[in-house]
């Protein structure tokens, strides 16, 4: 779009930085344009963070070139790329949420009277700061009163304001829903045409194609290339990144198989809590895959966590094979033959410390209880098979998870639960935050188990994901489970359609 | 001011006179709490004095904190009490409180610990001489050993506290001038029992199994029994191999000197209440000003002093 | 890498710092390494350290385990005081041992379950809830004691203390015996795993299906009875229950042992014989400064300066550059 007469902002040529046993940039040529969105695209632990960070100086490069309107720099830390004009503003905002919007937007250069600071002063600043981007808020208010995707704002407002040519977004859209996510893209493209140089980092390739003029990938530390946007085609980009044929992810399978007919593997009855989910209702057959979709805060974790005993309900009853189960918590939620891969990895997922030999066999592990502990070697059998058969990417079982990727650490995950030998597996939002290719092979795990008769819920915020495997879709809306599609109703419309508006099945209710 | 000072008192004597011959008399007591058993024991000692006397004692136990014990004496003030003990648990911030009860009319006497107040804002203060007690103890340890060469250990209190300084200056004043007594290692046992036996551990290691070692002087009587085991488990008698002389004269090293384990010990009389009550007596029925500072007796006892009788009598006491 | 070879690597700074420090008082105390055999037992300063190292050993082998849950346990140096003194007023009382030993032993294991009951399922702050015994603790031992030295002559109960057993004096034997149970406890089954998967991510191994609650009340228990031992071992050695003084201060050298064990104070994975080592690089710190003659006015000086060099030494900073030993961060 704009790249042809645009002038060259920022060059780094032959960036390389090597870390004890890995090379994490080898050699890298980066360009970006002023007036330019730049998207910077690679599998987890392609080299992107890395490259950001030599650029901010959050990491000294070991060789190559970065020059910025043709001078060379060398920024020592991040303040100092700040001043000379790269901000960066990262997925977990980095500002301070008990202050107002205004003092983190002026934090260290604020108004000051008298040696006090002016603090109408700094409101009217804020405010002037703010309606640049045509936020129109309360500065004043603290600013965790605001949702993240105005915290986003807010970070970027104070980045731009403090740098002025170069700003770096790193991962800026993964916990924004869709209205979210176009005010930021409207932010952004207002900062585009003031002729900032933007470097866009997501793993959502439909916003990379929305957003960005131009992209570069990386993979494996080594620059793969550069294209334009316009024009690319999405399979050959994604080509480009996993360096491998993928098939389109839209396969359809058997729909069928399942006996509805015979009595539900899991029965909930009115199972709910007030003020988190009301009261529903759903059979999970055997081998069946139910997808749940909804926004963020509609209802839907709640739903798994209630399910899974890791919440208590106040209502309702579950049974399974027609027995009555009494979950009073995950333990015995595990003991009935359930597990729950939570939506937030980092805090409710994995143990970061311990090896991956620890994370795969702990659920396992405490099932069986403290007083029989399974053999280290047993332990390592399992956990190598997994790393196998899921194409875990780890130098050795005995490496701190935390050390991986998010799609690793996620396939780990998977494997905790697979060694329990679930029969019905709960897993909220088990594609959020990964690379293409582990994305792939856990929908390929899913299509998988559920092949094997296991029956699996599973909550997604991408739709397309859920219309390829889903038997059945539930969608929650303001903390209420309000349809269920099946068979050909299963598309992504109809699936927007409910959670935007009441449908025929609510309004017969 | 001191002319002044004396017309108040004789008005406060003449006034007291009348109502002690009509109702006993009331003291006030503030005591800093229970923290050891020379504490506990004073406590038992004062209330025995009180009782003996006649005096209805009010007691405020004052749990380690000032604050309390400020309550008490404000408390004792208002009540109306003839007189004041106090013990107190630190040196300042007393001015206020003093000036109160002198307003008032009410003698303060001092009891075991000094403060840092002007001292026409209390009547007198008893106390042991913590300096003596250490003299008495090198001077026994002098008669003791004669000519004869003697290596001294010594088992010092707490690092920096006021007992610790002085009663190591105070012995090394009684041994001065005999050069055969020699101090040749000195370590704090912290006044327990514990670390008197740790310490006294190591000392015999480093003194050729303590076969180089003479006497062992203690700060207390806690540290010397600890020291007394550590030296029966390294296979010598304390006593005889080894001397022991320590301060405080508890109930548990007199049981010691009974078995022939300790040589001596001096005495820091838990009966502060005693000599406080006479002077309180002389200066409210005959109008006698006492000195600022009453010393008490800092009593030398040894295995020749029935230790068993001692160790009966001290027991009942609450160390 | 076998499992041996991993044990080693992860305690090699602490035996390496060990022996650096018994050369050092070697060097200030030439005959520090004698040991003769007397009267069927070990004599010699090294026998000394073991013995009087004790206690904080004990007290160590619970914290670490407690440190390892993301926790803390201020409180063990108010319950060496309250066992202790149960333990002499029982016996002269006239109870028998092991009437004694069970009453003191059971109060150190009710003080456990006070904290974890605090901790696990009130959910106040680990620092802040062992906090409260450690104020009232001493409080509640002297509420026994009387406020008096509860002095005893009951000779089953000082041989504890002071006797010799196998040829050690039997405090060594008993934390030695302690620390070989609880180690094999830990790492034999399963509960060293789980308690470091609790330390790292309560939320996470509650999902995953471990009795996280269970498992801290456990944890906080193990350390209420060993610091039942190190009060009964400290009373036992001097005949006589001290409420104002047994344990005082210990509960903070015992964190310093599981700290200079290379043990995160965050949670997560532990050694306990790397804590156990660490006891006893500080009672040999403690054992050197006493037979070296220094004026006790250096005492904690000396402490402070040659605890700051272990740690700095020991700090990963300093491992990054290379410069002294490598160093694993976790144990198997």
């Amino acid at each position: 779009m704009t790249s042809g007469q645009a002038s060259t902002l920022l060059t780094a040529s032959g960036l390389t930085k090597t870390f004890p046993g890995t090379r994490a940039l080898d050699g890298v040529d980066f360009e970006l344009h002023a007036g330019e969105v730049h998207a910077l695209l690679g599998e987890n632990g392609a080299g992107k963070s890395t490259l950001i960070k030599c650029l901010t100086g959050a990491y000294r490069r070991d060789a190559g070139d970065i020059r910025l309107d043709g001078a060379s720099i060398d920024p020592h830390n991040t303040l100092d790329a700040q001043s000379l004009g790269i901000g960066t503003v990262y997925q977990e905002v980095n500002l301070l949420p008990n202050l107002t919007v205004a003092e983190n937007l002026l934090l260290g250069r604020q108004p000051r009277r008298f040696g006090f600071i002016a603090r109408k002063a700094m409101n009217g600043e804020g405010r002037e700061m703010l309606s640049r981007y045509g936020l129109d808020i309360d500065v004043a208010r603290n600013l965790d009163t605001y949702s993240v995707a105005i915290q986003q704002i807010v970070a970027i407002a104070r980045a731009v304001s403090l740098s002025g040519k170069v700003l770096i977004l790193d991962e800026p859209t993964a916990s924004l829903d869709r209205d979210e996510v176009r005010m930021l893209f409207d932010v952004i493209r207002g900062l585009r045409r003031e002729g900032l140089g933007i470097v866009f980092i997501s793993h959502f390739l439909d916003q990379v194609f929305e957003i960005s003029d131009r992209l570069t990938v990386l993979r494996n530390g080594r620059l793969v290339g550069v294209r334009d946007v316009a024009g690319l085609d999405r399979l050959q980009l994604v080509n480009m990144m996993l360096g491998r044929e993928l098939a389109e992810e839209t396969r359809d399978h058997g729909r069928t198989g399942i006996d509805y007919a015979a009595e539900p593997r899991i029965r909930f009855s009115g199972t709910g809590r007030s003020g988190a989910i009301a009261p529903f209702d759903l059979d999970v057959h055997r081998g069946e895959v139910v997808g749940v979709a909804g926004l963020l805060g509609s209802g839907r974790t709640e739903t798994a966590e209630l399910m899974f005993a890791a919440a208590p309900k106040d209502s309702g009853s579950v049974t399974k094979n027609g027995k009555v189960l009494r979950l009073a918590s995950p333990r015995d939620a595990i003991a009935a033959g359930f597990g729950f891969s939570p939506e937030d990895r980092k805090t409710s997922g994995i143990i970061a410390d311990m090896s991956v030999r620890e994370n795969i066999v702990l659920a396992l592990q405490a099932r069986i209880g403290w007083s029989r502990r399974i053999p280290r070697r047993r332990q390592r059998e399992m956990a190598d098979d997994y790393i196998r058969r899921l194409d875990i990417r780890t130098p050795d079982a005995e490496k701190p998870i935390g050390q991986l990727s998010g799609g690793n650490q996620q396939k780990v995950l998977l494997a905790r639960w697979l060694a329990t030998n679930p029969e019905f597996l709960i897993l909220d939002e088990p594609t959020r935050g990964i690379d293409v290719g582990a994305h792939a092979e856990i929908i390929r795990m899913i299509e998988e188990l559920c092949a094997n008769g296991m029956s699996l819920l599973v909550i997604s915020s991408e739709l397309d994901e859920l219309v390829a495997y889903s038997h059945r879709v539930i969608v929650v809306r303001d903390r209420a489970h309000v349809a269920a599609l099946v068979g050909q109703d299963i598309t992504t419309d109809r699936i927007v359609s409910a959670i935007a508006r009441p449908t025929n099945l609510e309004a017969a209710q | 001011m001191f002319a002044k000072t004396l017309l108040g008192a004789s008005i406060l004597a003449s006034m007291t006179f009348f109502s002690s011959a009509v109702v006993a008399q009331t003291i006030g007591f503030s005591q800093i709490g229970s923290e050891s058993g020379w504490r506990a024991a004073e406590t038992t000692l004062t209330r025995q004095e009180a009782e003996k006397r006649g005096i209805d004692l009010k007691f405020a136990d004052a749990q380690q904190k000032q604050e309390n014990q400020i309550r008490a004496i404000r408390s004792f003030i208002a009540q109306g009490v003839d007189a004041i003990l106090l013990a107190p648990v630190v040196a300042t911030g007393w001015d206020a409180v003093l000036k109160e009860a002198q307003e008032s009319d009410i003698p303060v006497v001092l009891l075991d610990r000094q403060v840092d107040s002007s001292d026409d804002l209390y009547l007198t203060a008893v106390g042991s001489d913590l300096h003596h007690e250490g003299v008495v103890a090198g001077e026994w340890l002098v008669g003791e050993v004669g000519d004869k060469e003697c290596n001294v250990v010594e088992l010092q209190g707490t690092t920096g506290s006021s007992p610790a300084i002085k009663r190591k200056a105070g012995f090394e004043e009684g041994i001065a001038g005999h050069d055969n007594i020699k101090i040749v290692r000195s370590q704090t046992g912290d006044f327990t029992r514990a670390k008197g036996k740790e310490v006294m551990e190591s000392f015999l290691k480093a003194e050729n199994g303590g076969k180089n070692i003479c006497a062992l002087y203690a700060h207390n009587d806690d540290m010397a029994v600890g020291a007394i085991q550590a030296i029966k488990e390294a296979g010598l008698k304390p006593g005889s191999d080894i001397l022991v002389v320590s301060i405080d004269a508890v109930p548990d090293i007199f049981q010691a000197m009974a078995a022939g384990e300790a040589n001596a010990t001096v005495e820091l009389t838990p009966n502060m209440a005693g000599p406080a009550f006479d002077a309180l007596a002389a200066f409210m029925d005959g109008g006698t000003v006492p000195p600022k500072f009453i010393q008490t007796e800092s009593k030398l006892y040894t295995q020749k002093d029935d230790p068993m009788k001692v160790y009966e009598e001290k027991k009942g006491l609450g160390y | 890498m076998n499992g041996t070879m991993r044990f080693l690597r992860r305690v090699a700074p602490q035996i390496a710092t060990l022996a650096v420090v018994l050369l050092l008082i070697g060097f200030v105390f030439p005959g520090f390494f004698d040991l003769s055999f007397a009267n069927g037992r070990l004599y010699g300063s090294p026998i000394d350290i073991l013995n009087r190292g004790a206690p904080v050993a004990l007290l160590a082998i619970g914290m670490t385990l407690v440190i390892a849950t993301g926790g803390i346990d201020l409180s063990v140096g108010a319950v060496m005081a309250i066992c202790g003194a149960i333990a002499a007023s029982a016996i002269t009382a006239g109870y028998g041992l092991p009437a004694t030993l069970l009453m003191a032993l059971g109060a150190g294991l009710a003080c456990g379950l006070w904290n974890g009951v605090l901790v696990a399922v009130v959910g106040i702050q680990p620092i802040v809830a062992t906090l409260i015994l450690m104020v009232a603790g001493r409080g509640i031992a002297q509420l026994v004691t009387e406020g008096t030295i509860l002095t005893f002559t009951n000779d089953g109960l000082a041989f504890l203390g002071s006797g010799n057993l196998l040829g050690l004096p039997t405090p060594v034997v008993i934390w030695l015996s302690m620390g070989a149970l609880v180690t094999l406890l830990v790492r034999r089954t399963a509960l060293g795993m789980l308690i470091e998967a609790v330390g790292v991510n309560r939320r996470a191994s509650m999902l995953a299906g471990v009795n996280a609650r269970l498992l801290l009340v456990t944890v906080y228990m193990v350390s209420g009875l060993c610091a039942a031992m190190a009060g009964i071992i400290v009373a036992a050695d001097i005949r006589g229950a001290d409420a104002n003084n047994a344990g005082l201060f210990l509960e903070l050298d015992a964190i310093l042992a599981v700290v200079i064990g290379g043990n995160s104070l965050l949670g997560g994975g532990f050694s306990l014989v790397a804590s156990l080592i660490g006891a006893i690089i500080i009672q040999s710190v403690n054992t050197g400064i006493l037979v070296a003659g220094f004026p006790p006015e250096f005492n904690l000086v000396i402490k402070a300066v040659i605890v700051l060099v272990i740690l700095v030494v020991q700090s990963p900073a300093i491992h990054g550059a290379g410069v002294l030993f490598s160093f694993a961060r976790r144990s198997p």
